[in-house]
């Protein structure tokens, strides 16, 4: 019996300091698959997935409390690519979180517009121009289409426009029948 | 220079080309509407130059290049600009895009031409500006700025020049003519790109279904102060495209990411070729170009002579009553459906087809892979259609891409032999554009995370700053009141003061 | 033991006697991580290097320390011992020199240690009487069956990723169809050796 208790302590001392000397020479700093996962997000920070931002969602994701198709502007190939990325099946949006729709980008009415600045202050991305009661512009290029700048106004004088298509970012359609419809991807359409 | 061995692949479609030859070369009467878009070339828009109301001269400069990879577009007759908006142009999408409408004023008056017969004494830069200058771009389809392949650098010494007169897509037949009829202009073209490029080696590659061609090419090569070798080719689609073509000459293969100058060949069409000479000789800019009418519904088969600009309803003769099948703009293979007879000719037509009712089978269903391999048997690149097919169809964009579907020319020879009839370039081409539109994504979601990470900084910052100012207040606040110390020294002198006024009585002393 | 000889276990181990197909051990991993090539890919040089080092570190307990010290009866519980000391150095390997490997193998990773493959290669040398070489061989063989039949069923699932199932077999259905089909293929080496 006390060889036993004895040959069992001598291995387990011996495999724990290799262990340890071993958790020592390979310590890992830093987790960087959150900032993998937070590339494939579209980065509108709109909050629809539930999280504070593209970012928290993303840490969520990696410590996997959150599922990969709360994102509704990342759409299908959003959801594609996590599904790709952290290996799980790949899913329809969740209704809950909101529906995917054309990409849009926000338009203010000047007419209307007060100058207060709280739409300013609300856009993420820093893609209003404009200061206290001097007129208010969204620049269309760094717009998301989040819809954060639409609560905040007072007068409610912003419009969500969507962006045209033209020859510089037509897309051929998927020819006419069967785009997979299934395990990859669940709209038909895209 | 020896023939060498054929690409691989490849297919024998019907040649259709007897329709369009039974002519010469034609010309068309001046129409009184022509549409010219400001996008007929890869690259960036032109910018106009013109408002309507502007009276122009046939050649004059409508709009001027915008960057590098761009070309100016020129009045292709003298008349009054009357508009400058979206028009329908010549797209798969059938969307519209800028252009300038020109009413013709039946002068055809040429501008101020200035050629430039001592074009040796040019140095190559400016010789390579004025062909920019006059919108030539490339004449056989792809509308790549012609002076830029003029520009190879001094890494890459340019060994052979090519002329591609293969034309080896049904139907079409313009390079055919002008090579009957144009012979001389050709080789003038020729002589002026060789001495651009300082080419060692110059090659007129032609199939062997164009026995006219080649006799007349042969004759105008004759008597030439420099060699020129006049290579018949096997006749096989798509032999003119450049990297076969390139194979199919000098055995060598252009790298998947790369360009023919890097391995010293620069390959230019023979209309394009015309057309430098026409510039340098003539001085006239770009401003029209020999096309092919075609197809079993069309009456007026043949080569024209055409403005570019001209509406598809000014020159194509139907068939009393009869509405064609289809319109196509190029080639059966790699041609576009036009919506309406109402797109311009632009620079990169060479062949309008009016589809006669069962003259081509339109079909609009197909049936499932069976994985048969007869795709990859005749794909020209050596690519993998059917992995690219059941990718693209799944939508992994990246799978796809590991099986170069960028290397794909979207020559149709895979969709010509698929027993299922898969429009298996659709696929490819529906692959292409969502790959770039995720890339361009991508790109905006990047810079958007750029933005949204320094708002974060710049409101940390902020806060930083006013929580450091509010210390700073709140200390000056604590220095700057003298009160409360003030009261209390003046306690303290006046405390002082009582007890040394107050003597105090030692019980000790005696009074 | 001739060269012959260990030839044969490798043949045995790879092919004939293939741990996954013939013998069903080791099928977590095998349908879980087999989606990707890349993963597999990674999941068999992991599996690799476990189960060699853990056949051969077993070996050397049981010869040296279980045998002369007459304590035979605790292999089973030294056996794990070994081979969870050795999963977790390949864990923090794994962790340290590819962090995306690591977090994509996710649970399967430490799975490893309840891979029953890993254990009966232990036990099965020790039934074998197998000498060190050959204890080295049969885990290095084993391990190399495992990756071969991963591999080539992740390449398979790829495929299948894209293609026209029906909806009653879509996702793991089809998944476990596969592998059936193709432990019966395996089944065709039966007879080629006998071990």
């Amino acid at each position: 019996m006390l060889i036993v208790v004895l040959v069992f302590g001598a291995l387990a001392t011996a495999f724990g300091a290799l262990l340890g000397f071993a958790a020592i020479r390979f310590k890992v700093e830093s987790d960087p698959l959150v900032d993998k996962i937070d590339a494939l997000l579209p980065q509108t920070q709109c909050g629809q997935c539930g999280f504070a931002g593209c970012k928290p969602y993303a840490t969520a994701m990696a410590n996997g409390e959150a599922d990969i198709n709360q994102c509704p502007p990342g759409g299908e190939s959003t959801i594609l690519a996590l599904a790709d990325m952290l290996q799980k099946d790949a899913k329809p949006l969740n209704p809950e979180n909101g529906a995917h729709s054309v990409k849009r980008v926000a338009l203010i009415r000047e007419p209307h517009c007060i100058g207060c600045t709280l739409c300013i202050q609300a856009c993420p991305v820093d893609a209003i121009l404009g200061a206290a009661k001097q007129m208010h512009t969204v620049i269309s290029e760094e717009c998301t289409g989040c819809d954060l700048c639409l609560p905040p106004c007072p007068v409610d004088c912003i419009d969500m426009i969507p962006v045209d298509v033209t020859i510089k970012n037509w897309k051929w359609p998927a020819p006419n029948q069967s785009t997979r419809p299934d395990t990859r991807s669940f709209a038909v359409s895209s | 220079m020896g023939r060498h061995g054929a690409f691989r692949g490849g297919v024998h479609p019907p040649q259709h080309k007897t329709q369009s030859l039974s002519a010469s070369i034609q010309s068309v009467a001046m129409p009184r509407i022509l549409t010219v878009p400001l996008h007929q070339h890869i690259g960036t828009d032109a910018i106009c130059l013109v408002k309507p109301g502007d009276h122009v001269l046939k050649g004059e400069k409508l709009a001027r290049a915008d960057g590098y990879v761009s070309a100016p577009v020129h009045a292709p007759t003298s008349g009054t600009v009357i508009a400058v908006e979206e028009r329908p142009v010549p797209h798969p999408s059938a969307l519209y895009s800028l252009c300038v409408v020109i009413e013709s004023d039946g002068k055809d008056t040429w501008t101020t031409l200035t050629p430039a017969e001592d074009y040796t004494a040019l140095n190559p830069s400016a010789l390579r500006n004025l062909l920019r200058e006059a919108g030539i771009v490339g004449l056989g389809g792809a509308g790549f700025p012609s002076y830029i392949k003029l520009n190879p650098g001094l890494d890459n010494p340019i060994d052979t020049l090519i002329l591609n007169g293969a034309e080896c897509e049904p139907y079409i037949t313009c390079d055919d003519a002008l090579m009957r009829e144009r012979a001389a202009e050709i080789i003038g073209g020729l002589r002026i790109l060789r001495h651009a490029l300082q080419a060692q080696q110059c090659v007129i590659a032609i199939e062997d279904n164009k026995p006219a061609a080649i006799a007349a090419m042969e004759k105008a090569a004759t008597n030439v102060d420099f060699p020129i070798h006049v290579q018949v080719i096997k006749t096989i689609y798509p032999a003119g495209s450049e990297k076969q073509l390139i194979y199919t000459i000098t055995g060598k293969e252009v790298p998947s990411n790369g360009l023919p100058l890097h391995i010293g060949v620069v390959m230019q069409n023979v209309a394009t070729t015309a057309a430098v000479f026409r510039r340098i000789a003539y001085g006239e800019p770009l401003v029209s170009r020999v096309i092919t009418i075609t197809g079993g519904a069309a009456v007026n088969a043949g080569n024209y002579r055409v403005p570019i600009g001209v509406a598809v309803s000014d020159l194509l003769g139907l068939k009393e009553g009869q509405q064609p099948a289809l319109l196509l703009m190029g080639g059966p293979m790699m041609g576009i459906s036009l919506p309406s007879m109402q797109v311009p000719v632009i620079k990169t037509t060479n062949c309008i087809i009016a589809v006669g009712q069962g003259e081509m089978p339109v079909s609009l269903s197909f049936r499932a892979c069976i994985r048969c391999g007869a795709c990859a048997d005749v794909c020209p690149v050596s690519l993998l259609p059917q992995q690219m097919f059941w990718y693209a169809r799944g939508r992994q964009f990246d799978r796809v891409q590991e099986y170069k579907l960028f290397d794909c020319i979207e020559c149709g020879c895979c969709a010509y032999v698929c027993p299922s009839r898969i429009p298996l370039v659709q696929y490819y081409r529906y692959a292409k554009t969502e790959i770039w539109a995720q890339e361009r994504e991508k790109r905006k979601s990047d810079a958007a995370r750029q933005r949204f990470e320094a708002r974060q900084e710049r409101l940390e910052k902020e806060k930083r700053h006013r929580e450091e100012k509010l210390k700073k207040r709140k200390q000056a606040l604590l220095d700057k009141s003298p009160a409360a110390d003030t009261n209390q020294s003046i306690a303290a002198a006046v405390a002082r003061s009582k007890a040394k006024k107050t003597p105090s009585v030692d019980p000790d002393r005696h009074s | 033991m001739t060269i012959g000889e260990y030839g044969l276990i490798l043949v045995s181990t790879v092919l004939v006697n293939n741990f996954v197909l013939v013998k069903f051990l080791g099928l977590c991993p095998f349908m879980g991580v087999s989606r990707k090539l890349e993963t597999a890919t990674g999941m068999a040089l992991a599996t690799t290097f476990v189960l060699t080092l853990s056949s051969v570190c077993s070996y050397l307990v049981h010869a040296y320390i279980l045998q002369p010290l007459d304590l035979v009866f605790l292999r089973t519980l030294s056996f794990i011992l070994v081979i969870a000391v050795v999963v977790q150095f390949t864990e923090m390997v794994v962790h340290k020199t590819s962090p995306v490997l690591y977090k994509i193998l996710g649970i399967y990773l430490p799975l490893i240690t309840t891979n029953c493959a890993v254990l009966g290669v232990a036990l099965l040398n020790v039934q074998a009487n197998h000498g060190f070489l050959a204890s080295a061989v049969y885990g290095f063989g084993a391990s190399v069956g495992f990756s071969l039949v991963l591999v080539i069923f992740a390449a398979m699932r790829e495929r299948l990723a894209s293609a026209d199932i029906p909806e009653p077999f879509r996702g793991q259905s089809i998944a476990l169809i596969t592998a059936g089909l193709m432990s019966m293929a395996f089944l065709g080496f039966d007879g080629w050796v006998r071990t």
